[in-house]
């Protein structure tokens, strides 16, 4: 996650979940633990009967509020008007942990002379361009210390790098993501002044920009009152500190927001000005929903990044491995070794092939230059620009947002391959699709061809989840699979195997990546499945005597190491499988580092030095947790040090020192350039360097805060079938909020087919409360049909007084929750609750906004069939938005994607009378 | 075959109550186990850290492979109930744990500050809102103009005590439960079959072996825990994991529940940890806190399963003084030993009809 | 005579420590039997949870090559051994009934399902993803060097085992695919 990245270097959970029972106050916020990681949460019960206090802030009383000793209702969409809130308040009120803040943090940074916050232009910083909808970030840079560094001896080069990350298709790569283990590079340390007193201070900048988020704003924006906020500031100052610490918990109650990384900023800053970062009991707790989640980022599966969160190069500015590593050569901090693991990377994946001559097959990776990110290929495939589509373990028509697109999108593929345990929606779209109903979809005339392949379960398998806490844990095999499911590594092994026999004579160029491949993993059984340990053991990496590596500070940039994950290189030191360690917990300390294994080095709280004071002692006695053994002149304690074991709290760099050795003794953030917890972050993300408050894309109120009114930077994709809803609208008048319930798991595929998960949460319902009720006329237990711009559905009606209506901006905002997990296949079935949700995105990670949307809800069942066209069109001309219709097949083009034109319509569309 | 009778040892002790009703020190010695017995074990639910999972419910239907919940003939397809997140309903032959889920709120009357930006007036919602809330009933809109939006503490809230007022708390009461395994059981002690019968760690038990479901064990149960499933005429409850525990193991319910709401263990221990446990929250001003099945005085002996609660039995739907349907019975039987003679004679039929199957 | 009669629960009643039969004397031949079904096994497999990211420790039990109990792992310091209910339905998910253990085929406008074998199901998707490929393929955009293809697309990966995200981004970035996408930005 890029909030956590830029803030403090790694994208990982900073914390431990165990951890959290060391807390004196945990404040989970767009999360809600209880339902969502019920086992996870006994750590917050265990804190609790220590007598930590616990706070929810939730638009929804949930079962995590049932048990927390205060629920705080707040309007969705609104949380860094109240996280911005109490950082004024800990500002104004000097409840900020002083020695923490000058030395561990960039509170004392001057910032450029030509930055212009939020307050000087009323909610946009200096750099917008209104045209391209993007901000160039130059007047955001710390006013440098020394001349600029460059990995570049040429000026004329550097400047091209500098203008070219600067650059639009270069913007929408998801730059920030790659923070996820190295903070965004800068070009020198920065000016100083330890009294915090210069007007130009990011101290300084921060207290103006935070000035007017008074409780009054946030009773007005949050619709949380005044006494209410104070209760919430009271007990997360008076829990922090020397002798106290408070923890953050978030999830996607936070990410699915346009303006989510910064949601999760606001409450880096504000855990990092009361000192809670990297102690026992503090930090930011990232709780993810699947079960290798991280592991997917680490590792990615994502179009931006290569592992270990070197970016996937892009055509503007990487031509070379030198004009790669440009960026980052020799920036002081871990981050400046970036050459040695992108070398093993590449060494790990071309093998011989890989030579200094020819830039280790650099050339070999493909390049990106803009968004290739999963809404946007769908949007592709309406389109008929791509031809194939994977399916594997994900069930986006129920899933992900919009699933009338999503279902468009797979509609208009030439094939599609679903590799899942049970038949899917988005396997059988073709015959039960929604749309087939209207007739928007037709059967016979969908050309795309399926192939379902069953998938192995993970107790068919051997290999490593890595979880919230970036642990691995290897799962050992128990049984074989059924009948033709095959695990996912047996499928992509031999696909590639068989690619390669195809190729195996070709002379283009274009083959050589595919020919020159390192992929002759060893395979056991009758069905040839490939070897995880061998795998894991790439991944890890070897030295030049074959021997596996323990540490990513072997790695080494001649081509003499290798190392498929950079990151994860020690997962298999000794040539043990660490992640397979089992040692029960009850049979050692805390922080049990002999269970698994976790990135980095299996360090389990991040940034450790920090819970010594500069001159390595510990804060108090009570939050002791690493501190400097001068004696033996190492750093110690019940943890893994997250710092150099023998680098001296009193060290100073010496002058042109690079690379970790540019770092001070008293730098515990090893992964930023400047070593420091970022207040500020002059670079690294899309939409500002300070998370300021803006509306939903679709909000029923304005703006409280500045004139602008949602992220100016938000990415949109506007077509037929992804019309967003205007704020303020009187057709859509009420909030939606998605969500899951403890009882099944996301799209449902692994918990609607399931009879035992299935009775216990058997129907689509949406929660309203008895106001919303009373006043829409629906009945408890009864239908009712729920419409956005992008379609309506029908659900049954909880009312229950845990939804509360919210006052705010002098309106009263009803709120109505919608579980997402239903679809049409399963023993538990029903409409699907993404289909309200609508593609709006924040513009540093592509993340929708399904957490708040606008909608309209009426009694009684939908319409169906053409009569749902019509209804639906009907709404949107009410709404005064453009037409939502499609021809047959869906097949509509984009009309524009965030701001850039998209000439020519297609084909007639599918009329509500037809 | 008189022998069962009035005469019978079972009716010449010291008490000859005693083993039908009140306080029973060791209910297993009771039941013909020798003295180096296992000792008694049972639950302990804790429903102030339940969080409403059901963990247990899964758990408990994965360990005993039971069928989903149709039990009670009246749900043909799944739905949803209405009644909060619980769509269980109630114990039953395929459900042998149930999760409540009681929502609760109360209105206060707590100073109400002013709301607003600075320098600006907003009380006055007179003004109709964008989506047409104008027609709402003035009160309402005054209520909800002045609403604290904080629900309060667990233990602040009492709501035997609400106060009228304009601000409204919210309290969410989840509990898991389960069958009592009384020390008294009625459903064992009116069982002419034996297929109910005491393990050797005190719990109450059906042998799916002997039962012939004649369904007697039903009506008594004070508590309408047992039940006959449809499809098969025999009556299922709760076993407290019998199998289970013979190779060492606790409940599948108590093993998966996440925030050790259900505990398992000796009975000795777990009724001091509950004491223990109900100290600590009315120390905190829980005041509402009370046991629940703990009293060996109350009428069913006390249970082997019992519950710290946050309000009235009645509030999770228990019963709020069960007796044990068989109090009487000694005396009934003293009156009519024929009757006695041919509930033998019963059980012997059924024995012998069950070995047939 | 005499096992039959001690076989007997009345004559066990009248002559026993249990005169009412409520206990000792009551217990049937099954009951004498009864065996967990853990003891039982033929091996336990550690293993963790596939549904959140929690993380939970689970312990697979295996009777005759099946699946027989799923259950937390005590040992986790994570999980201590419990699960939620999704994780204590796990046996149910490996062992559901419903499960596709075969490949299904639908044909470019097919109305049906059809049967397929996989060898033939995986040399006809690599047929596919050659042919894509090459559809796709850009050596060029915008006068940029891009050599890659934008005609395949995946999803998925956030459910999967780091080794397998490993060889899909492997391979797919060999083959000059970049559309790849997972969960974890949703």
């Amino acid at each position: 996650m890029p909030g956590l990245g830029t803030s403090f270097g790694r994208g990982g959970a900073t914390n431990y979940q165990q951890d959290l029972a060391n807390s004196d106050c945990i404040v989970i916020e767009g999360s809600n633990m209880a339902e969502c990681h019920p086992v996870g949460f006994q750590w917050v019960m265990e804190a609790k009967a220590r007598g930590a206090k616990i706070i929810h802030i939730d638009p929804r009383f949930t079962r995590t509020s049932a048990v927390a000793d205060l629920h705080v209702p707040i309007r969705a969409g609104a949380d860094i008007a109240f996280l911005g809130g109490l950082i004024n308040h800990v500002l104004d009120n000097d409840l900020y942990f002083k020695e923490y803040v000058v030395a561990y943090t960039n509170a004392s940074a001057l910032v450029n002379e030509e930055f212009q916050d939020t307050e000087d232009l009323d909610g946009l910083f200096s750099g917008y361009d209104p045209d391209k909808q993007h901000y160039d970030q130059k007047s955001w840079q710390y006013e440098p210390e020394e001349e600029p560094h460059s990995g570049h001896d040429d000026s004329a080069k550097a400047r091209e790098q500098e203008e070219g990350s600067q650059h639009e298709d270069v913007k929408r790569t998801d730059q920030a993501q790659a923070a996820g283990s190295g903070g965004p590079p800068i070009a020198a340390k920065p000016k100083r002044d330890e009294t915090l007193q210069h007007p130009r201070t990011v101290f300084q900048i921060l207290k103006r920009h935070y000035s007017r988020y008074t409780p009054e704003m946030v009773a007005e924006v949050c619709g949380i009152e005044p006494q209410v906020f104070r209760t919430v500031a009271d007990w997360v100052t008076s829990n922090s500190g020397r002798d106290r610490t408070t923890a953050w918990v978030y999830s996607v109650g936070w990410t699915q927001h346009t303006v989510g990384a910064q949601y999760i900023r606001t409450a880096s800053i504000l855990q990092t000005l009361l000192g809670n970062m990297g102690r026992p009991g503090g930090g930011i707790m990232a709780l993810r929903g699947h079960a290798s989640i991280q592991g997917s980022t680490d590792i990615p599966t994502l179009f931006n990044l290569l592992p270990g969160y070197l970016q996937m190069p892009n055509a503007i500015q990487h031509h070379s491995l030198d004009d790669f590593v440009a960026e980052s050569q020799g920036v002081a901090g871990f981050w400046g070794n970036m050459r040695s693991y992108m070398v093993s990377l590449l060494k790990a994946w071309w093998g011989d092939a890989a030579t200094a001559e020819n830039d280790f097959c650099f050339d070999y990776l493909p390049r990106i230059n803009g968004d290739h990110s999963s809404y946007r290929s769908i949007a592709d495939m309406i389109e008929g620009k791509v031809k194939g589509y994977f399916l594997v373990g994900e069930n986006p028509v129920i899933g992900h947002a919009n699933g009338r697109m999503q279902r468009f999108g797979l509609a208009n593929l030439e094939w599609l391959v679903v590799r899942d345990l049970q038949m899917i929606e988005s396997a059988s779209f073709w015959k039960d699709a929604a749309e087939i109903e209207t007739g928007e979809l037709v059967t016979d005339q969908i050309a795309t061809e399926v192939f379902f392949l069953p998938a192995a379960s993970h107790v068919e398998k051997e290999g490593t989840f890595t979880q919230t806490q970036r642990l691995l844990q290897w799962r050992h095999k128990a049984v074989e699979p059924p009948g033709d499911a095959r695990s996912d590594l047996w499928f992509y092994f031999h696909l590639g195997r068989i690619l390669r026999e195809r190729l195996k004579d070709s002379t283009d160029p274009r083959d050589r990546p595919l020919l020159d491949l390192t992929w002759d993993y060893p395979t056991h059984g009758e069905t040839a499945d490939p070897s995880g340990e061998a795998v894991l053991r790439e991944i890890n990496g070897v030295g030049p005597d074959g021997r596996a590596l323990s540490s990513y500070m072997e790695l080494k940039d001649d081509g003499s190491t290798t190392s498929g994950c950079w990151i994860y290189c020690g997962v298999f030191a000794d040539e043990v499988n660490q992640a397979a360690r089992r040692k029960p917990g009850r049979e050692q300390g805390p922080a049990a580092l002999e269970w698994g294994w976790a990135w980095p080095l299996n360090r389990r709280l991040l940034y450790n030095r920090a819970s010594a004071d500069p001159d390595g002692k510990p804060w108090s006695e009570r939050k002791k947790y690493v501190w400097w053994d001068e004696e033996a002149g190492k750093w110690d304690g019940i943890d893994v040090p997250d710092f150099e074991p023998k680098k001296r709290p009193d060290y100073v760099p010496p002058e042109g020192a690079k690379g970790p050795a540019a770092l001070a003794g008293t730098d515990p953030f090893v992964m930023q350039s400047d070593g420091k917890a970022w207040l500020f972050a002059p670079k690294g993300l899309q939409d500002g360097p300070l998370p300021t408050h803006y509306e939903p894309a679709e909000s029923p109120v304005k703006n409280g805060l500045y004139g602008v009114q949602a992220n100016p930077t938000r990415e949109q994709i506007d077509a037929p079938w992804n019309r967003t809803n205007p704020s303020s609208s009187s057709v859509f008048p009420f909030t939606f909020t998605t969500y899951r319930l403890t009882e099944h798991h996301t799209a449902g595929g692994m918990s609607r087919t399931l009879p035992y998960l299935a009775e216990l949460q058997p129907e689509f319902f949406v929660e309203v409360s008895p106001e919303l009720a009373e006043e829409r006329g629906l009945e408890h237990g009864g239908w009712a049909t729920i419409v956005s711009g992008r379609s309506a559905v029908e659900a049954r009606v909880l009312v229950t007084e845990r939804m509360r209506p919210m006052h705010v901006g002098g309106t009263v905002v009803h709120q109505i929750g919608v579980p997402y997990h239903w679809g049409s296949t399963g023993i538990s079935t029903g409409d699907s609750g993404n289909d309200l949700t609508g593609v709006v995105m924040d513009p540093n990670v592509h993340i929708q906004e399904s957490k708040a949307a606008t909608c309209d809800i009426r009694p009684g069942r939908r319409p169906r069939g053409k009569a749902l066209i019509e209804f639906m069109e009907d709404y949107r001309k009410r709404a005064g938005m453009e037409s939502g219709l499609v021809p047959v097949g869906g097949r509509a083009p984009m009309d524009s994607v965030s701001g850039e034109a998209k000439p020519g319509r297609g084909p007639a569309a599918v009329q509500p009378g037809e | 075959m008189t022998s069962v009778s009035s005469a019978s040892p079972a009716f010449t002790g010291k008490d000859p109550q005693n083993r039908l009703f009140g306080p029973l020190p060791d209910v297993t010695e009771e039941a013909g186990y020798e003295p180096d017995h296992p000792k008694r074990v049972g639950f302990f639910t804790d429903t102030s850290v339940c969080i409403g999972c059901k963990a247990c419910e899964v758990a408990c239907k994965e360990w005993n492979t039971l069928p989903m919940d149709d039990s009670h003939g009246t749900r043909d397809v799944i739905g949803l109930s209405g009644m909060s997140y619980d769509n269980t309903g109630q114990l039953g032959a395929n459900s042998w744990r149930h999760v409540a889920f009681v929502e609760q709120s109360r209105v206060v009357d707590l100073p109400m500050p002013a709301v607003g930006l600075p320098g600006a007036t907003r009380q006055d919602t007179g003004e109709p809102s964008p989506a047409g809330h104008a027609h709402q009933d003035d009160s309402l809109a005054e209520a909800q103009a002045h609403s604290v939006l904080n629900a309060e503490a667990l233990s602040e809230f009492d709501p035997q005590t609400a106060q009228t007022g304009s601000d409204k708390q919210i309290r969410w009461l989840m509990s898991s439960d389960v069958c009592k395994h009384c020390t008294h059981a009625a459903c064992l002690d009116v069982c002419p079959t034996g297929a109910l019968f005491r393990t050797e760690y005190g719990t109450v038990v059906v042998q799916g072996d002997i039962c012939n479901g004649c369904g007697y064990c039903v009506p008594a149960c004070p508590y309408g825990v047992i039940d006959q499933r449809k499809d098969d005429g025999r009556v299922f409850k709760c076993t407290m994991c019998y199998d289970r525990l013979t190779d060492g193991l606790m409940p599948a319910c108590a093993t998966a529940c996440p925030t050790q709401s259900i505990q398992f263990g000796d009975l000795d221990e777990l009724q001091a940890r509950a004491d223990a446990r109900l100290a600590t929250l009315q120390s905190q001003g829980v005041e509402t806190a009370r046991l629940y099945g703990r009293d060996e005085d109350d009428g069913v002996g006390g249970a082997g399963a019992f519950f710290l609660l946050l309000d009235e039995p009645e509030v999770y739907g228990l019963p709020p003084d069960p007796v044990v349907t068989t109090r009487d019975l000694p005396a009934m039987w003293r009156a009519a030993a024929t009757a006695a003679a041919m509930m033998v004679g019963v059980a012997l039929s059924a024995v012998l009809g069950s070995r047939k199957r | 005579m005499k096992t039959w009669l001690d076989a007997w629960p009345v004559y066990r009643q009248l002559t026993g420590s249990d005169p009412l039969g409520r206990g000792k004397a009551a217990r049937s031949e099954a009951t004498e039997s009864v065996v967990s079904r853990t003891a039982t096994a033929d091996r336990v497999v550690q293993s963790v949870c596939p549904y959140c990211a929690v993380g939970c420790g689970q312990k697979v039990f295996v009777k005759d090559e099946k699946v027989v109990q799923i259950e937390g792992d005590p040992d986790s310091p994570i999980s201590r051994g419990r699960l939620c209910p999704k994780g204590s339905a796990s046996k149910q998910l490996v062992t559901s009934p419903t499960r596709e253990t075969k490949v299904r085929y639908r044909r470019p406008y097919g109305t049906e399902w059809e049967d397929l074998d996989l060898d033939t199901a995986m040399q006809m998707i690599a047929d596919r993803v050659l042919d894509a490929r090459r559809k796709g393929w850009q050596d060029e955009d915008g006068g940029r060097r891009v050599r890659r293809t934008m005609g395949i697309a995946s999803l998925g990966g956030a459910t999967l085992d780091n080794e397998e995200n490993y060889l899909m981004k492997k391979l797919y970035s060999a083959m000059g695919a970049i559309q790849i996408e997972n969960q974890a930005r949703i």
